[in-house]
């Protein structure tokens, strides 16, 4: 198999449309038959990207790289950035705004949750202009 | 337990997926908060709720979930429907609130499973 690349832009005014992005990696998982627990992992991590996108940083950009032996996202934003990595890694921290809470979110579980889906994760943040998170499966763990 | 029993034990509407009732599910989780939902990996099959938007579906499709019960009498829209159907998912809804759908799927055998 050989790589295959995905491009996804992620709007950020439509929080109905957050997870397409995830739901079409999915799609394409499946398709070239990994595991299920390589899949979920995955798409669980993505998701909680994407939704992060959506609501602290108006949208950005996904980019995925799927080979055999793992699976590398890219997802780059150009929203206020995040200025204590550390704080927002903790469970229970969080500062979504309420209506988000509404919806189901902002728990303070994303980034922790992300962490603990994926190999490899690294943040490079810039508070005033954005944020990209390099996330990694592997495929044989 | 099957997808039906949960619907008959509930006297829940079948909103979408009437051709599915006959999956087997073995564990459950209900939640209005989804970020919770993704948290903690277990072999849920059927998610209850009583939150009615898109992420609902799209949080049970990331964690491989075949139902979603909607509680307290909630009902998804079609844009939901429309979405739950093209990922094969089966979406019932129930006049039951929460703590007593709950009950009376536990009563009856389901359980939550072990979080890993």
């Amino acid at each position: 198999m050989s790589v295959i690349t995905l491009h996804y832009d992620v709007p950020g005014d439509d929080f109905t449309r957050a997870g397409e992005a995830s739901g079409d990696v999915k799609a394409h998982l499946k398709k070239l038959g990994f595991s299920p627990e390589v899949i979920r992992n995955t798409v669980i991590a993505l998701y909680e990207g994407e939704i992060n996108m959506v609501i602290h940083a108006g949208g950005g950009r996904i980019d995925v790289d799927i080979d055999p032996d793992a699976i590398s996202m890219v997802l780059s934003d150009d929203g206020p950035g995040i200025p204590d990595v550390e704080l927002a890694m903790k469970e229970g921290y969080s500062t979504a705004p309420d209506n988000v809470r509404a919806l189901g979110f902002g728990a303070g579980m994303g980034l922790p949750n992300i962490k603990k889906y994926t190999d490899e994760m690294v943040i490079d943040t810039l508070v005033g202009k954005g944020t990209t998170m390099r996330l990694k499966v592997y495929t044989n763990r | 337990m099957t997808v039906r029993e949960i619907q008959n034990i509930l006297s829940a509407e079948v909103i979408c997926g009437g051709d599915c009732l006959d999956r087997e599910v073995s564990e459950a989780c209900g939640s209005d908060m989804m970020s919770d939902v993704l948290a903690f990996v277990k072999q849920q099959a059927v998610l209850l709720t009583g939150l009615v938007n898109p992420q609902v579906i799209r949080t049970a499709e990331m964690m491989d979930m075949k139902c979603v019960v909607f509680v307290r009498g909630k009902r998804p829209d079609r844009d939901m429907t429309e979405l739950a159907k093209s990922l094969g998912m089966v979406l019932l809804s129930t006049s039951h609130p929460m703590f007593s759908s709950c009950g009376m799927l536990y009563e009856n055998g389901l359980r939550g499973g072990e979080s890993k």
